[in-house]
């Protein structure tokens, strides 16, 4: 180390040709695109988010007494939280039919089948198939469009309330719901359902007007013009994942 | 499933190739086939007797869906094994993050109750 009178690295192995490793630079150790790998980090960011929302969820609903009686004897209270196929049992159309969980079903397999034309969506452009792109494009808009519909029905249902309402603490009957009162069960059980389907709905209506803005560069021949159609894939992670948090929300919020 | 990475061959001498898509509508059967099951088993099973098995088996089959959604439809399970990591590894921490927390409620919970008892 004493002798070290320059400084030069004495060790330093010389190189007869660049190094080519995966992490050395010069390629995509991933082997995806910039936005692809952006979209990818943004979509896991958005995870954390929903995350954050249903572990409030079950932090919250884990707060809160459980009904132990028969099912049968299920009514809403305050004290406990509500079972929620006794909360989500109207569909559009049906009056006051009892229909657990019915709509809700309904909405579930819209989107994902809307995930799936958006798969063909995809499957076109690696084709580029621009008339297919379209086609299939227009069909996701559609049932995205659809999606959104359904769930302002179920917020209007949810908002207005049964008709028989629930008896509070002040000897007042009410029905439906806000964010400071509710026929269902406790206060947070209104305020977590605005907040986690808003939230997710806010998601579907970003993704259809990036769906839409889509179709509109596709007719313009823009994405064939560029060669490719990644933007496309692009969009379709982020519609895959809205679809993936609806399957999470779904379990947590409907079945469980 | 059979690899979505032959969809990938671009157009041939001008014309456009022959779609690919039957492991599409696989995933999608599959996909309807557990939401099927996920929804005979919330009413099969009665909540207040089946507590612990019925939610495990709901959390179970809601996460088989979202490995055919993200696998397949996003194409993960087809990407180099970084991306795959870079993806998984965070997301299984919040499973680590709902544990402790609603342990966390249970606990708040029970504390209220017997606060004034």
């Amino acid at each position: 180390m004493a002798q070290t009178t320059t400084l030069q690295p004495t060790a330093a192995p010389t190189l007869d040709a660049p190094r080519t490793g995966n992490w050395d630079g010069g390629n995509e150790p991933f082997k995806a695109s910039y936005g692809k790998l952006m979209m990818w980090i943004f979509l896991l960011s958005d995870a954390f988010s929903f995350g954050a929302f249903l572990t409030t969820y079950g932090m919250i609903r884990h707060k809160h007494a459980v009904f132990t009686g028969e099912a049968s004897a299920f009514h809403f209270s305050t004290k406990w939280w509500p079972i929620p196929d006794h909360v989500f049992n109207a569909f559009p159309g049906m009056g006051h039919a009892n229909v657990p969980l019915g709509f809700v079903a309904l909405m579930t397999m819209i989107l994902i089948f809307s995930s799936v034309t958006m798969v063909l969506a995809v499957e076109a452009g690696h084709r580029m198939d621009k008339a297919d792109v379209q086609k299939w494009l227009l069909w996701t808009i559609l049932f995205g469009a659809i999606f959104l519909s359904s769930q302002a029905w179920e917020w209007g249902h949810f908002i207005r309330g049964h008709e028989e309402g629930t008896l509070m603490a002040d000897g007042t009957v009410f029905h439906g719901a806000n964010l400071a009162v509710n026929q269902y069960g406790p206060v947070l059980f209104a305020d977590l359902f605005f907040f986690i389907t808003g939230f997710h709905g806010t998601h579907v209506f970003s993704g259809v007007c990036l769906l839409v803005w889509c179709f509109i560069a596709t007719t313009n021949g823009t994405f064939e013009k560029r060669g490719h159609y990644e933007m496309v894939e692009k969009i379709g992670l982020y519609w895959h994942f809205v679809d993936l948090v609806w399957v999470f929300v779904f379990t947590f919020f409907y079945l469980v | 499933m059979s690899s979505p990475a032959a969809t990938d061959h671009a157009t041939l001498n001008g014309e456009i190739a022959k779609p690919n898509t039957s492991w599409i509508w696989r995933v999608f059967f599959v996909l309807v086939a557990i939401t099927a099951v996920e929804f005979a088993i919330t009413f099969a099973l009665e909540a207040q007797h089946f507590r612990t098995l019925r939610n495990s088996i709901l959390i179970g089959l809601t996460i088989l869906k979202a490995f055919f959604i993200v696998g397949e439809f996003m194409h993960l399970k087809h990407e180099t094994k970084g991306l795959i990591w870079m993806i998984l590894v965070p997301s299984t921490l919040l499973i680590w993050l709902l544990v402790a927390l609603v342990t966390e409620g249970s606990f708040i919970g029970e504390t209220m109750a017997h606060m004034f008892s």
